[in-house]
């Protein structure tokens, strides 16, 4: 293969880069993964048109082989923008990539009209511009995954911190509510907050309500009977409430031996019980009940 | 050496773990509290450990079973100030301390051990 000095590519792209355009658009506004619904056609339009121009700034550098200088970092920084910015929007990954591939049929066909005179040249600038618009458009998936999964990431943090929220119910009474499936990562900041709540308020009485909790199994299970283990240690008492009449088939099926954990069908009789045991258990009548 | 001091207060023993429990501390503790029960016939005993931040399967195992010597020694066993990061500790070490009886301060835990006592004796 000649060196890249050779390739006419750069100099055919700067001369014909309107009609690129054209080209393009026209095959992204065709192929039905471009989302219309989506993107507005003047965006897309612009779109290409600096993506182009980034393009041809990468190319005029000489070096068509390494995508990786900084000569191409105007090009990578567009791209990085354009996939985060559709990954947010709700593109799909074949859809970001349509961008970018599609501009490989009017290339091609611009150098076959230029050099249709020289197979050899011809044949030598294809591949070349075949090799440079496929690691473009690998990393335009690069850039669109790492989106993604900033999203997830993000997505998780703040459903942990939603989560959890442990409730003061009444003087020496909390309640903690919980909602959605209980995974061991969870369970863990939902015990040491327990915990840590018990400590700063001082409560004899935690209520754990699975109202929210969709299924239990024996994970799950031991995970709640770790909590109330832990409760107890520190000095309080552990009631689960909000049993659903299926979950309490669930767990006898299961043979899961909650004999030890006080257990009730409701919060409200949750709640009835640990007044009692406030108010009666330690110094009758000296419950200040603010 | 050293070892943890054991107060009397009424009928009742206290003791408030303040120093890094290591091995060899906690069976000089089960031994002095052991000798100390029988000798003033005390009727409960209140171990304080808001002030240990670690604690090991060995002293999880201590507690258990100074608590059920104590209990065949005709003594309740109140456990106070436990904290957060220990409580899971010993859960995940699968020492629940089915046995001992638990508070979360000192006071608490001395009504707790009036309770008790006062229950037995009725």
């Amino acid at each position: 293969m000649p060196p890249s000095s050779s390739s006419r590519i750069p100099e055919l792209v700067a001369a014909h880069q309107r009609e690129l355009l054209s080209g393009w658009l026209a095959k992204q506004q065709a192929a039905s993964s471009t989302r219309l619904d989506l993107i507005a056609e003047s965006e897309l339009h612009e779109q290409s048109r600096r993506f182009l121009e980034a393009l041809h700034t990468g190319l005029a550098s000489g070096d068509l082989d390494e995508l990786d200088a900084p000569e191409w970092s105007e090009a990578r920084e567009y791209l990085r923008d354009i996939s985060r910015s559709r990954a947010i929007q709700g593109f799909k990954p074949s859809e970001t990539a349509t961008f970018i591939l599609s501009l490989k049929q009017p290339l091609f066909e611009l150098l076959r009209k230029e050099l249709g005179t020289q197979p050899q040249r011809l044949a030598d600038d294809t591949w070349r511009a075949s090799l440079i618009l496929d690691r473009l458009g690998l990393f335009t998936i690069e850039a669109y995954q790492t989106t993604r999964e900033e999203i997830i990431v993000r997505q998780h943090h703040e459903l942990l911190e939603l989560s959890t929220p442990v409730v003061r119910l009444w003087d020496r009474i909390l309640a903690l509510p919980l909602v959605g499936t209980l995974d061991s990562a969870r369970t863990q900041v939902v015990m040491e907050s327990l915990l840590e709540r018990i400590v700063e308020t001082g409560s004899e009485v935690a209520i754990i309500d699975i109202t929210g909790v969709p299924t239990v199994d024996t994970l799950v299970a031991q995970h709640l009977l770790k909590t109330v283990a832990a409760t107890r240690l520190m000095g309080a008492d552990c009631i689960i409430s909000g049993i659903r009449p299926q979950i309490a088939q669930t767990i006898v099926h299961l043979g899961v031996d909650l004999g030890a954990v006080v257990t009730k069908a409701t919060l409200a009789d949750a709640f009835a019980v640990a007044l009692k045991r406030t108010g009666g258990a330690l110094g009758a009548g000296a419950t200040d009940e603010r | 050496m050293e070892r943890i001091p054991i107060l009397k207060m009424g009928d009742f023993l206290l003791v408030t773990i303040q120093v890094d429990m290591h091995d060899q501390l906690a069976l000089q503790l089960q031994d002095d509290l052991t000798t100390r029960i029988s000798r003033e016939s005390a009727s409960g005993v209140l171990i304080d450990i808001s002030s240990l931040d670690v604690v090991d399967s060995f002293i999880g195992r201590m507690i258990a079973n100074i608590a059920a010597m104590a209990r065949v020694l005709d003594a309740d066993t109140v456990l106070t100030g436990m904290r957060p990061a220990v409580a899971i500790t010993l859960v995940e070490l699968g020492l629940a301390l089915e046995g001992v009886h638990t508070a979360l301060d000192v006071e608490r835990g001395m009504a707790l051990l009036r309770m008790n006592v006062a229950a037995r004796r009725a």
